[in-house]
């Protein structure tokens, strides 16, 4: 070989040759551009299935009104009506067998999320069909501090006990 | 004679083509609105917040907390709700503590404590991922982890993602971070797993106000999709272009 | 448990919940490690392509010394990133709209670039020591015989023709290598520039002002690492005097002759550098956008001291003085290079964590408290020892190549 000049090059295209190979074995299949072209759509397809089958937690309370229908029914002709059992209860995931049993949310604190009173929290709003609905708010320095709200209040009922 | 007349009837057509096409260009449509239009029905989700609805319970919060997996104790939150006041001497008082997974239970705004006669205006304001239509988190990724879907939901492959970081910093909405236990760039994805299986997101459910909604923009018969056509909306930093795709009910201006 | 960047982020005022100093330290050091890539390298081809012969053994060090840095420039990288073990992917599945993703594709080209220039510059002496070595004993000379035989690609023509075609090579290597070192650095900038979110990063110019004070840094590095190495060979032929070792003053009146011709360059990309950089800071002023509120009272309030006082006043103003005074010395050009240094750095700095140091929410602040003492595994990487460490790799890189490559004249 006379010209010597053009062996880095040749050096050169070996790498880039070697690292298209080794790309062949390490991208997945499915990697490519897709809908919504290169510069917003280049990602392995099969991720979007991914996260399609990630765990479900919160069921919501169409799922606890057969087994707990009782206070399913309680609760839906109350002012609760739009709290979601989850939000008290935690996260349902695969009860009633993992977890057995679900926690009681009965801190003042949890209750305090709507009713502390704040000068500028919204206290009417209509949700319920039909009537605007009153937010009822209490100052909880106030308000029986120290002691729960449910020892006073039932939370199904939205009312007094 | 003849041949002038004819020059200005050219002419004269020519300018009211011109002109014609110049007002079609300056006719506002907004790119939803056109995709609505469509007749053909596709699938495109979009979000709307109404924060006259808020209250700052942080329900949404701690919801989307535990169901997408990102440590509750942790400070970072794919979904949060700032508290704005706005005081008579004219102070802006804006907070968020711990991204208001536990709700605003004290009327401390930033630790000060506001008497109500002192403020002029106050209110709640929801965040989430706006799955921007152009977003430039994914523009940036430089392996093609992060990539909108075809619903125009932007995701994370949390296999691919080499954790650079590019995406928060690129991202004008400050939603992303780093998933404490994976290491990778993680947010908020309209709770993907839920809206492929006909539920709502976990925050939607969580929501005992109906400050939070989620459609689908191509459905002409949605109720999200309707609120967006025919009330007064808008979106969060329009100026940088990335046309986003959560759509606010009484935004204010000082809303960051 | 903590999140990614809050152990050395404060935060002050109201800043999104997610929102931390994710770019520490390590990408502080990327562009300033790049830019003595790109630097070191422009520096050499002035001798190559312009021809600027008081250059000479300047050149020659600058493009080893160039390839000792280029190895280490993409350390920081995999310093920073989450996911080391997946930096590869920017080579498997590029995606260019990233201005990260040209990195793959630009560093491989110009470090063949400046493998090649470097081989052709030394194919002589490769040859030449593979055929010395060739039926040497032991294993260390065996082994060195054997990566000889290795980089002479299989060509042992060291023919008076062969070597002009060697230094036509060079000669044009090293002009495809300048563009290419600009765009090296300049697409550094442009990972900046090109982020809309952040109102500090976000102006053309930044591609441009990285690429002159790149260079800067570069020429500076150069000549204090080959100050540096020249003081070393007086001390050591002070210690054994030998007639015919070349004489101490000698060394001297070539070393201050280098070191005055090439501090010319260094002090027109200063000025260019620093033209640039106030360019930017006055239009930001005059046109006061949204977001000049927050910009103000970080530049001239918070950061005052890294901008005004260690970048400009300590970094750039006073080596220029020391530069401009005449009748320079190897000593005070040691100060001026050092400083020049320091201020480079500060700038590097000051983009990076000051683009950082206001909240997008532009109504709240963030600080950077570099880790000194590492706790954990993040914070030995992003702080002081991850940046310290970097800091030291070219060396290692060097000593290596010096092992195989003559890197200053014998």
């Amino acid at each position: 070989m006379k010209n010597h000049v053009i062996r880095p090059l040749f050096v050169v295209v070996g790498l880039v040759a070697l690292i298209l190979i080794i790309r062949v074995f390490v991208v997945p299949k499915d990697f490519g551009v897709h809908e919504r072209g290169y510069m917003f759509g280049w990602y392995r397809k099969s991720n979007e299935g991914d996260w399609k089958t990630f765990k479900i937690k919160y069921q919501t309370s169409e799922y606890c009104k057969d087994c707990h229908s009782e206070q399913y029914k309680k609760i839906i002709n109350s002012k609760h009506a739009k709290v979601q059992c989850e939000n008290c209860h935690g996260p349902a995931a695969d009860h009633p067998e993992k977890p057995e049993k679900l926690s009681i949310g009965r801190s003042r604190e949890l209750c305090l999320r709507c009713h502390a009173y704040l000068p500028y929290r919204p206290s009417v709003y209509a949700q319920l069909p039909g009537v605007p609905i009153t937010l009822k708010m209490q100052d909880p320095n106030v308000h029986n501090p120290g002691i729960e709200c449910v020892t006073c209040h039932s939370t199904h009922e939205a009312s007094l006990k | 004679m003849d041949c002038d007349r004819r020059e200005f009837l050219k002419v004269g057509f020519k300018t009211l083509l011109a002109t014609g096409v110049s007002i079609g260009a300056f006719e506002l449509l907004k790119p939803e609105v056109l995709a609505a239009l469509n007749k053909e029905k596709g699938l495109r989700w979009v979000f709307v917040v109404d924060t006259t609805k808020c209250v700052g319970c942080g329900m949404c919060v701690r919801a989307c907390k535990l169901e997408n997996e990102v440590p509750y104790e942790t400070n970072v939150s794919r979904t949060w709700v700032e508290r704005y006041v706005m005081t008579k001497d004219g102070k802006i008082l804006v907070d968020s503590p711990k991204a208001a997974r536990d709700g605003f239970i004290k009327n401390d705004p930033m630790g000060v404590t506001v008497k109500k006669e002192d403020i002029d205006k106050a209110f709640f304001v929801p965040k989430l991922c706006n799955q921007c239509e152009a977003p430039p988190c994914v523009q940036v990724c430089p392996v093609g982890a992060t990539y909108q879907a075809p619903d125009g939901v932007v995701l994370v492959d949390r296999t691919w993602c080499i954790g650079c970081g590019y995406c928060i910093m690129a991202c004008p909405y400050g939603v992303r971070f780093f998933h404490p236990l994976y290491r990778v760039a993680e947010k908020c994805n309209f709770c993907y797993h839920r809206i492929n299986k006909g539920m709502k997101t976990a925050c939607v459910d969580a929501c005992a106000f109906g400050a939070r909604q989620i459609g689908n923009i191509k459905d002409l018969e949605d109720p999200v999709a309707r609120i967006i056509k025919t009330e007064r909306t808008a979106v969060l930093k329009e100026e940088f272009g990335t046309k986003p795709h959560v759509f606010y009910i009484g935004l204010d201006s000082i809303v960051r | 448990m903590e999140v990614h960047g809050e152990l050395w982020t404060l935060k002050e005022f109201f800043v999104y919940p997610n929102e931390y100093i994710y770019w520490s330290i390590q990408i502080v050091m990327y562009p300033f490690m790049t830019g003595l890539v790109a630097g070191a390298f422009v520096l050499s081809s002035l001798y190559h392509v312009f021809g600027r012969k008081e250059l000479k053994d300047m050149a020659k060090f600058s493009l080893t010394f160039s390839y000792a840095l280029l190895l280490a420039a993409p350390m920081p990288l995999l310093f920073h990133i989450q996911k080391p073990l997946r930096g590869f992917n920017v080579f498997f599945t590029p995606h260019f709209t990233s201005a990260i993703a040209a990195f793959g594709v630009v560093f491989f080209a110009y470090a063949a670039i400046v493998a090649s220039e470097i081989w052709f510059v030394n194919r002589k002496f490769f040859i030449e020591s593979a055929i010395n070595l060739k039926n040497a004993s032991g294993l260390g000379n065996r082994l060195k015989g054997l990566v000889y035989r290795a980089w002479t690609l299989g060509s042992y023509d060291i023919s008076e023709e062969a070597l002009k075609k060697d230094e036509r090579a060079a000669k044009i290597l090293a002009g495809v290598g300048i563009p290419t070192a600009c765009f090296l650095h300049g697409y550094a900038g442009f990972i900046f520039g090109s982020v809309k979110a952040n109102a500090l990063w976000m102006t053309p110019l930044m591609p441009v002002i990285f690429i002159m004070s790149a260079i800067v840094s570069g020429i500076a590095l150069c000549m204090l690492t080959y100050i540096i190495i020249m003081e070393a060979k007086k001390v050591r032929i002070l210690r054994k005097r030998k007639p015919w070792m070349i004489s101490v003053e000698e060394i001297r009146s070539v070393e201050i002759d280098i070191v005055k011709s090439t501090t010319k360059y260094l002090i027109f990309f200063m000025i260019m550098a620093i033209s640039l950089e106030l360019l930017d800071l006055v239009f930001r002023g005059y046109t006061a956008l949204k977001h000049w509120d927050i910009l103000r009272t970080v530049i001239y309030e918070r950061d005052f001291i890294n901008i005004f006082v260690i970048q400009y006043g300590i970094g750039t103003l006073l080596p220029l003085i020391i530069f401009l005074i005449p009748g320079l010395t190897i000593k005070r050009a040691m100060v001026g290079l050092f400083l020049v240094l320091v201020g480079v750095f500060m700038m590097r700095w000051n983009v990076v964590i000051g683009g950082q140091a206001f909240s997008l929410t532009l109504s709240g602040y963030m600080d950077y408290i570099m880790p000194i003492i590492p706790r954990n595994l993040e914070t030995l990487k992003e702080g002081l020892v991850g940046a310290l460490t970097i800091m030291a790799l070219p060396y290692i890189f060097l000593w290596m190549l010096n092992k195989f490559i003559p890197v200053i004249d014998k």
